[in-house]
Order: structure tokens, then sequence, then C-alpha cells
């Protein structure tokens, strides 16, 4: 057990890899309790939503989920995020763990007009089951249809008896679902899933390999590859950053950034040498230093040293060589598409 | 646990296999199991020098990369050549075919600071001990906190 912002959590059940392989294979299943609930409700609660973030949520239909950033005036990400929304002006916005105290006072100093926010973090618990045997392993604990349930989406319904959020999402890279219920029945509803999931092969996964399987598929981390001065721009988040919405907080400096391009962004790396890239290593062209590397690892899928770096954009192309100085030694790497691993 | 009579060990969780003036070095099981999974070893070359109590490689898990300390001074007669392709011998045998490095000790009185297995397993004891209690204070400290 380690400790993270306060919580007690476990870094690892049967062993990192074992349990990295069981997500790919079968089935795991992770206590994240720690993740944040941010409750925003009321007639103002869309435009809130709206003004805080970078994604439309406009766009997110009943009982969807919708991957987004929270920003500042900067341009800066406050955190990232997923809002599900389960009435029109009724949404629930799961933030990291860390975060959660920053990202309320945040929303609470751009909240005005008729809005209720709620800091619900300790009401509720979170298990997350992943791998591509999860329906299997859920359906015959509810009566929740989970194949209408397509990716992105949630509903309300009992699992074991146990009242439920159940959306189809996840951080791993594989199907799976996120389980929100009472903080008080979380133990009887972790011991219910792995008792149905044993015979199927579901394990008990801890942070570790929540690590190796997000990094696989190149979701970032907030404190590694975002942070208050990452702009979703430079991040690879383009994707989420609906600039035509509307105003929102940050967009001015986005839009600016956009007409100037970017001077650093996220890339993929694989190691064309032995040894393995970390947190804050940096990286070199020519012997100038050209960025660092956000996180790092050994696949475990692909059995090969992989990471996420900020690179200066000169030296952002696809294909290009670069060096991490690994403990005094430069290091080759090339620069590789993203995602390391797609299922 | 396991920690074999014969062997010296480190405060660092190194093992050393004295044998004249040959030292063979590894990580002992305690250390294998603390870092989990190994992915990576980097080891010295044959003829370098080690100083005690310097790094002279690292073991790297999934999650994180620890140096490897010389429990003593010397130089590298030979090096465990299986790591690179095959880390996963350090935890799988830890005390056998995964050693690390061999050298010739240049001053046994480097070993005077080495603890017996005995010695160790009571250090390895106090080492957990020391955890929980931090575990325990932490939980006081956020009983109080509510």
């Amino acid at each position: 057990m380690v400790e993270f912002a306060g919580w007690e959590m476990p870094v690892q059940y049967s062993g990192v890899i074992d349990e990295h392989v069981a997500v790919r294979t079968r089935a795991g299943l992770f206590d994240v309790s720690h993740m944040g609930e941010i409750v925003i409700r009321g007639p103002g609660a869309l435009e809130l939503c709206q003004k805080i973030s970078a994604n439309d949520v406009s766009r997110i239909k009943l009982q969807q989920a919708q991957y987004n950033l929270l920003m500042n005036e900067k341009g800066g990400i406050v955190d990232d995020v997923i809002f599900y929304k389960i009435e029109p002006n009724h949404f629930l916005i799961c933030v990291n763990a860390s975060n959660s105290d920053k990202d309320f006072a945040w929303i609470e100093k751009y909240a005005e007009g008729n809005v209720e926010l709620e800091n619900a973090s300790s009401r509720y618990a979170q298990l997350a089951l992943q791998g591509p045997l999860a329906e299997k392993i859920l359906q015959p604990l509810t009566s929740v249809r989970l194949n209408e349930v397509k990716p992105f989406f949630f509903c309300f319904g009992e699992v074991s008896s146990i009242r439920c959020l159940v959306a189809r999402t996840g951080y791993t890279g594989e199907d799976g679902f996120e389980l929100y219920c009472d903080s008080v029945e979380a133990e009887r509803l972790w011991n219910a899933l792995l008792e149905s999931g044993a015979p199927m092969g579901l394990e008990p996964a801890g942070l570790g390999a929540r690590d190796t399987l997000r990094l696989e598929k190149a979701y970032p981390l907030y404190g590694h590859e975002l942070d208050d001065t990452t702009t979703p721009l430079e991040a690879g988040l383009e994707w989420v950053t609906k600039l035509a919405k509307g105003p929102f907080v940050g967009r001015e400096v986005l839009l600016e950034q956009k007409q100037e391009g970017i001077r650093r962004k996220l890339v993929g790396l694989e190691l064309l040498e032995p040894g393995i890239a970390r947190t804050e290593y940096t990286l070199f062209k020519n012997g100038r230093s050209v960025g660092r590397v956000t996180s790092g690892t050994k696949s475990p899928t692909l059995g090969k040293a992989i990471a996420l770096a900020y690179v200066a954009i000169d030296e952002a192309a696809l294909d290009n060589t670069i060096e991490v100085e690994i403990r005094g030694r430069k290091t080759r790497a090339k620069i590789v598409p993203l995602p390391f691993y797609r299922r | 646990m396991e920690f074999p009579e014969g062997l010296k060990y480190s405060k660092e969780h190194e093992w050393v296999l004295v044998e004249g003036n040959t030292a063979t070095i590894g990580i002992t099981e305690f250390a294998q199991e603390e870092l989990g999974d190994i992915v990576y070893v980097e080891l010295p070359e044959v003829g370098e020098k080690v100083v005690k109590d310097d790094p002279f490689g690292a073991v790297e898990s999934v999650k994180a990369v620890s140096d490897v300390y010389a429990p003593v001074g010397g130089t590298v007669l030979e090096v465990n050549d299986v790591l690179p392709d095959n880390p996963e011998t350090i935890n799988d045998d830890p005390y056998g075919d995964g050693w690390m490095i061999r050298v010739e000790m240049t001053d046994e009185e480097d070993l005077k600071d080495l603890m017996t297995a005995e010695e160790y397993a009571e250090y390895v004891e106090q080492q957990k001990e020391d955890d929980d209690e931090e575990e325990e204070e932490d939980e006081a400290e956020d009983e109080e906190e509510e």
C-alpha cells in the first residue's frame, strides 16, 4: 500500500505484469474510490459547465459521458475529467483525487446564477471492471442490459442488489465498466464482482497496472502529461477542445496559440537501445536539450521501453531519432505514433 | 522469507558471498519482492572499479528504478550475462541464478560493516514494523482530521 492524495492505495496484488496481462486478456478489478466526484445541478448547470471546460457539453446526450478538460485563464489544464449527464441540468463530474479540492474551488469561483454545487467525493466509491470479459462477468449480477450500454454511455441499475451508476468507460484501453456506488457498499460490491469473475480469470488489479495500461494506450495522467501550464493543443487533446462552441475560460489563449502554432508537443517514444526512460529524464538532439519525459515504462504487452514526452516542435516529427539521458548515458529513441497499443 | 546462512547482507538489501578474495553480489529476496517484476537490469563492465556504498548498477521494475549499491569495493571480474535478456531471473532466484556481479575485493575491512543472516532478518523485520507504524500514524492523523 502507498499513500496517494491522502488515500491508502494498493499498488499491486499478484504483481504488476500479471495484473496487466489479466486486464488485456481476461479482466481486472480496480478500486478507484480515490477519484473525486463533483455535482453541478440547477437551471444554470449547462451554462456553467460550458464556461469552465474545453469540450462542448451541450452535445452530451442524456446518460452519456464525455471526456473533458477544466481550463484556466492561461489556457492551461486545471484537470482532465469525465462529465456524466444525468438529467438535462444535472451533471456528475469525475475528477482526479489529488485535484478534487482545487477543482471544486475553481468551479465555485465561476459559479453564478442558479446552480448548486456539491463535492460528493466522500459519498461515492468507484470500482473499475476492465477487460474483454468485463461484460460477461458483470451481466449475471445485474438486470441492466449491458449490451445496450454503448461505450461512453451509462445507466443506473442494481449490481448484486447495490444501486450503481454503471458506465461503459475506463482508463485501460480495454472494454469495461466503471461502477459508482455509495461508499458504504463498496466492499460488498468488490467481493461480489471478484466472486462472480474468479472462474473467468478476473483478478484484483492495483495502481501499478493501471499506470502501465493507460500508458500503452497513451491516456494522459494529470501531474505527468497534463498540468496547469500545459495546453490541450500541446498535449494532443485538440479533439477535446471545441473552440467553435463559444466562450470558455482560456479560449482566447488557445485561439492565439492555434494561430501562432505550438512550440512543443506531446509525443510517443520507443527506445532503440536498452534502458527505460522515466519521468523528468531530459531529451537531447545533437547535444541540445529538446524536451523531457513525462511518463515511461517497459510495456508489458509490447515488450519494449515506451515513454510519453514533451518535445520541441521542430524535433517532434514521426520517426525522428533523439536521445534520452538515462543516468548520465545518452540512449537513442524514436518518435512513434500513438497510441502504443490498440486492441 | 529466506536469508541464507553464509551470506553477508547490507542495509541497502544486497547480499555478498565471499570466497577467498572474490565477492559475488546480488539483491536479497526482500529487495526483489519490494521491487516487484524486474524488467531491466543495468550492470557495470568487467574491469570497472566499484566503490563501497556507491551505486554500481540499477534494477528497474515496470513502476520504478532503484540503484544497487556496492556492499564492498573492488574490481569487476565478471557480470551475469543472463540478466540483460532475462531480468526476471532476479525475481525467480535472487541468491542463485539472479546474482549480479563478481568482484575482486580491495579491502577485506569492507566486510565488517555487513550483517549476518540473523542480523539481516531482524533488520528486515524492523523495517517492516517501521512501515506499519508509519501507516498507523497516518491513520491516527487521518482520524484526528475527521
